[in-house]
Formats: C-alpha cells, sequence, structure tokens
C-alpha cells in the first residue's frame, strides 16, 4: 500500500490545518492520525507515522509519542471490524462479560486476538458514555447499544456480509441514544 | 415536574437543526447579548446566577471567567471540554448529539462575554459522530451569519472549531486538555500558572464543560437573579444527571438542584426504581471517582436528614459518610452487586487511564488494580485490605492532577462502608467462586 493521502483526504488535512494559529499546526495531530488510519489499512505502522510526520513538518517521535498514548490509535494491524466492548462498572453491572464471552466463542478468539480471515478483531475498552444504554459496543463511528446476544449476532452477520474497514471517521454511523 | 432549561426541547423532531432550534427560540442569547449587552455585562449575570462548573469540581463559572487575563495585543481562548470520559456519564453526548446547538449558542454568547476570537471544541474521540453532528450544526451557524464575521452585524467576529481527541480519560483534566488541543500527550501540566493566565498556546484560555457553557444561554435570558432562584444555597440552577446501572429508566435527566436523592431514584418521572422491585444497595451519586456510598448514607445522611441533589448536601459529612454531586453520573447498585467485584473495574479504568506522569498514581492504580483482580479471583490475603487502604492514602494528594484522588477514593470509600464485603471474599473464597455477580444480557432483555 502507497502512504500517501488521496486528493479528497488530502483537502480534508489541509483544512484542519488551516483551523489553528500560524505555526502552531502541530495541533492537526490527533485529527491527521484519525484520518491517516482510516486511509491506511485501520492502523498506525512506523510508515504511516513517518509520512504524518512529513505533511505537518515534525520529528516522527513527536508522532510517535503521541500515537501510544491515545488509545484509539492501533499500532499493530487489526481486522477490518474492531469490536471495542466497555467493561467499566455501569456496563460490567448490565452483562459486560456476557457480551465478550459470547463474541468471544461465536469468533473463536480471545480478547485481543483478530479472526484468521482478518474480518474482526475484539477488543476490551473502559467506559464510552453509553452507560445508560449498556451493556454496548462500538465499531468504526457506530455505537451499537442495549446489547443482547441476538442483537450481538446479527451485528457480526451484517458486519461479515458487508466485509469493510469500519473506521472512527465514517461517515456513515448507527447510534440509539 | 421541575423547571427545565437546557433539553426542555429534547423531543422536538428535527430540534438538530438550525432551523427548529430557532422556532424554538434558539440563539436568542446571542441576539440579546452581542446587542444590548457589553461582554462584562454577561460576565456579571453569570456571576450573579451563581453557576458552578458542571463537568464535575463545581467551582463558580463567573469567578472563573473574572480570573482570565486580558493583556492588550493577545488572543484569549475559549475552550469546550467535551472529553466526557468519567464513568457513568453520558450528559454531554445526550446534549450534543440531541441539541447541538444549544452548545454553539452557549460558545458564541460566552466568547463575546470573554472576548475571545476562536474557540476550540475539544471532544473525546468516541463521539467521532457527534463532532460530526456539531460540525454540521457550525456549519449551519456560519452560513445563518452567527459565527464567522460581524456576527448578526455587530463588531464582534467568532469561529469556533471541533477537535476530535484520541481516547483518553486524563484529558479531561483541563491542562491535560490542552496539552492534547497542542498536539501533544495529554500530560497534565503543573499549575500554577492556571490556563486563565497561560493556557492554549501560552495565552489566557478559559475552560468550561459542555453543560455550564450551554447553561449560559438560559441565564442570559433570565437574568442571573432568576436563574440563582432555582435550585437551593450555592446550588443554583438545573443540572444534567445520567442515571445509570440497576434502574428501571436509566437516562439523562435534568432536574433543579435541590430534588431529594429518593425520589430521583424512586419517582417514575425519573430513574423509576430498581430493577426487579429489588433493594437499593449503593449508589455513586457524581462519576466514578467519587466516593460510593451505601443505601442508608445516599438516601439521608448521617443526622437522619434526607440527602438532596446539590452540591451541599451530597457531600455533608465529608467522606466519613459523605460523597460529591461531581458530573452527575448517577450509578445505582441493587443487593446482588459485588461491591468488591465493581471496584476491581473501576481500578482497572484508573490503572489503564493513569497518564504515567507521577510514580504515585502511575504505580500506585496498578497495585491496586493487581491486588483487588487477585481478591475477586479468590486468592486474597487477610493483609490485602489494609495494604489497598495504605496504597490510596499514598496516592492521594500526591499527584499533579486530580486523577490521582479520583483513583483513591472509589477504593477508600468502598473500603470504609463495605469492609465486610471484602473480608468475606477474602477468608472465604470458595463461597465466592462462580457466583455471577452481575444481570446477564438476557436477564435484563425479559425484564
Amino acid at each position: 500500500m502507497e502512504i500517501k493521502f488521496n486528493e479528497e483526504a488530502l483537502a480534508t488535512v489541509n483544512k484542519i490545518i488551516a483551523r489553528y494559529p500560524q505555526g502552531k499546526h502541530k495541533s492537526a495531530l490527533l485529527p491527521i492520525l484519525h484520518i491517516a488510519q482510516a486511509e491506511f489499512g485501520g492502523w498506525l505502522s512506523p510508515e504511516t507515522m513517518d509520512y504524518v510526520a512529513s505533511i505537518l513538518n515534525i520529528k516522527p517521535i513527536e508522532v510517535y509519542e503521541v500515537a501510544s498514548f491515545y488509545s484509539m490509535f492501533n499500532l499493530k494491524p487489526v481486522g477490518k471490524c474492531l469490536l471495542e466492548v466497555c467493561r467499566t462498572s455501569s456496563c460490567w453491572t448490565r452483562g459486560a462479560e456476557d457480551v465478550v464471552k459470547h463474541i468471544e466463542k461465536r469468533l473463536n478468539i480471545k480478547e485481543g486476538e483478530t479472526t484468521k480471515d482478518g474480518m474482526f478483531t475484539l477488543k476490551t475498552v473502559e467506559c464510552l458514555g453509553s452507560c445508560g444504554t449498556a451493556p454496548m459496543l462500538q465499531c468504526g463511528a457506530s455505537y451499537h447499544e442495549n446489547l443482547t446476544m441476538e442483537k450481538v449476532d446479527a451485528l457480526i452477520e451484517e458486519y461479515r456480509a458487508a466485509n469493510k474497514q469500519r473506521s472512527y471517521t465514517d461517515l456513515d454511523y448507527k447510534n440509539t441514544l | 415536574m421541575g423547571k427545565k432549561l437546557l433539553i426542555h426541547n429534547d423531543k422536538v423532531p428535527n430540534i438538530h437543526t438550525l432551523q427548529v432550534y430557532r422556532e424554538h427560540g434558539g440563539y436568542a442569547s446571542v441576539e440579546k447579548a452581542l446587542k444590548s449587552m457589553t461582554p462584562n455585562d454577561v460576565v456579571e449575570e453569570v456571576k450573579k446566577s451563581g453557576l458552578r462548573g458542571r463537568g464535575g469540581a463545581g467551582f463558580p463559572t463567573g469567578m472563573k471567567w473574572s480570573f482570565l487575563a486580558k493583556p492588550e495585543g493577545v488572543e484569549r481562548y475559549l475552550v469546550c471540554n467535551a472529553d466526557e470520559s468519567e464513568p457513568g456519564t453520558f450528559k454531554d453526548r445526550y446534549l450534543m448529539e440531541k441539541i447541538p446547538h444549544a452548545l454553539i449558542e452557549g460558545m458564541i454568547t460566552s466568547s463575546y462575554a470573554l472576548g475571545a476570537k476562536t474557540s476550540y471544541i475539544y471532544i473525546r474521540g468516541e463521539y467521532f459522530y457527534v463532532a460530526r453532528i456539531l460540525e454540521k450544526a457550525i456549519e449551519e451557524a456560519y452560513a445563518a451569519g452567527l459565527l464567522g464575521k460581524n456576527i448578526l452585524g455587530t463588531d464582534f467576529s467568532h469561529d469556533c472549531y471541533v477537535q476530535v481527541g484520541g481516547g483518553a480519560y486524563i484529558c479531561g483534566e483541563e491542562t491535560a486538555l490542552l496539552e492534547s488541543l497542542e498536539g501533544k500527550r495529554g500530560n497534565p501540566r503543573i499549575k500554577p500558572p492556571f490556563p486563565a493566565i497561560a493556557g492554549l498556546y501560552g495565552c489566557p484560555t478559559v475552560v468550561n464543560n459542555v453543560e455550564t457553557i450551554a447553561a449560559v444561554c438560559p441565564i442570559v435570558m433570565m437574568g442571573g437573579d432568576e436563574y440563582a432562584k432555582i435550585g437551593v444555597g450555592r446550588s443554583t440552577g438545573t443540572k444534567l444527571i445520567s442515571a445509570s446501572g440497576h434502574i428501571n429508566k436509566p437516562g439523562v435527566y435534568e432536574i433543579e438542584l435541590g430534588l431529594p436523592v429518593e425520589e430521583f431514584i424512586y419517582s417514575d418521572e425519573y430513574c423509576g426504581g430498581i430493577i426487579n422491585g429489588r433493594k437499593l444497595k449503593a449508589v455513586i451519586a457524581g462519576g466514578s471517582s467519587v466516593p460510593i456510598l451505601p443505601a442508608e448514607l445516599i438516601l439521608k445522611n448521617d443526622k437522619g436528614e434526607p440527602r438532596l441533589m446539590t452540591y451541599e448536601s451530597l457531600s455533608e459529612g465529608g467522606f466519613a459518610t459523605g460523597t460529591m454531586l461531581g458530573s452527575g453520573g448517577f450509578m445505582v447498585y441493587d443487593e446482588t452487586t459485588s461491591i468488591v467485584k465493581n471496584l476491581y473495574t473501576l481500578a482497572r479504568f484508573y490503572h489503564h487511564e493513569s497518564c504515567g506522569q507521577c510514580s504515585p498514581c502511575r504505580e500506585g492504580t496498578g497495585w491496586m488494580e493487581k491486588i483487588l483482580h487477585r481478591i475477586v479471583e479468590g486468592h486474597g490475603k487477610p493483609s490485602d485490605i489494609d495494604l489497598l487502604w495504605d496504597i490510596q492514602r499514598k496516592i492521594e494528594g500526591n499527584t499533579i492532577c486530580p486523577l490521582g484522588d479520583a483513583a483513591a477514593w472509589p477504593v477508600a470509600s468502598a473500603i470504609r462502608h463495605f469492609r465486610a464485603e471484602f473480608e468475606e471474599y477474602i477468608n472465604n473464597p470458595s463461597k465466592i467462586k462462580d457466583v455471577k455477580h452481575y444481570y446477564s444480557v438476557n436477564q435484563l432483555a425479559g425484564a
């Protein structure tokens, strides 16, 4: 994969950089990393991070230290659909552990692993602000809330059939709040 | 039914659009402030209103605003803290998602008061889709001349941008948020200097929570004195409470401060009581960081008086018998809940979210998680309870930012009020093994 933004992505990047005062373009780093992660396979390879550094004219280490700090940036490859199940208090009280176990069994992977076909990665995450609609999982930009095992099964089928990468920056999102 | 000022229109179809929002009186505060008030007038009304920061700390907003330095020729910034990450808290998400213009209106009016030409809304990365909703609202506001140059034909010009974070609880701390907004790791800064003197890009900056900024609009419209009549004592106005856990009606509720806690939990207007008619065991009233209280202490204080939803009433008795209103993340636990296992999920959270800058927090949160893990797995030692107590004592007050305290308080309060449960886990591990400490999903779906 060539690590270079297409014209559309580049236009968005330039629009973001223009939000900040002259010389403060480093502020654009997090938003651009999100775009880079979506554009280049769902994770940030060292090549991707170096490319982002070159765009912002900052040192690669400034990108690495930021990418490694925030939990939404994947520093290793993940499946096309990263299933992020919230497990903190309110979700836990309403059965988040069941959801994790169910997905593990259904996809035959453990938490943190990716299915052999590269379709799904299962991750447990901390509070996503969906406590009133617990249990929940996030995949890309979508929040899937008030989960039941049936809903989880249907979601997995839907995603498998669509066979496409899900990113936080996706414009088509679902939410049920 | 209490007065509602923030989300009274949340069920109106298409209230997220500018047109419908304006049809329901939206942007009147921008009109009023820019055309008939000086910036200082707005600050004075906010001071009179008694509005206190709705993010959790409860610091008087008018006072925070009056600290803002105003050196000649230096930019000033308003930054909205929409990094809502405190477990149990989802009120800002609700407000932004349902009525995005309520925040944008507040940003413009507040920026006018502060003399800020530029403002940023820093929103947690996981809320990416909410950021899209806000961006759409901002676009509409620009097109209608409510943002940009010479707003509504006045001298005031303003630009507002949305910035997405990367998934870090710590960025809800205002100086960590500013670091993150500058494109760095979210490590909190040493204070002083406070952001009011040196904030974003070293310029004077006010950082306010979403709900705080939205509340400025009704304050400008009704006047600070009128706003201050709502509520009790120094807890004025209305507050968004996000209720979750073992209740019949989880969700976001706008209450008048002063509502009795018991009414909030059991009234059908709010939480609607405990699931399956079970007994209330405990409540975390203001987001995961505030002390957990057993049923008898959350409903009544140690003097036997009913506890009210106010900053003062909830904190009555100090940490020995009280707690805090915090962010309004109201988590309810019924009689089946294992306090120890629940605490383990919180300790794991704080360990995950510690930025790693200060040793007591970085190391201590990890130790607390490990010790709690071995207790819930049935390998706890009798000395573990005192060890946990000792560790949390050594974190509290010894870190740059309040995350350390936030990690310590849940542990301290759980031991203080539920010590017997820890002992039970440690003395009878076989008894607790294989016991399910939470509702299964299908059990709830059938409920």
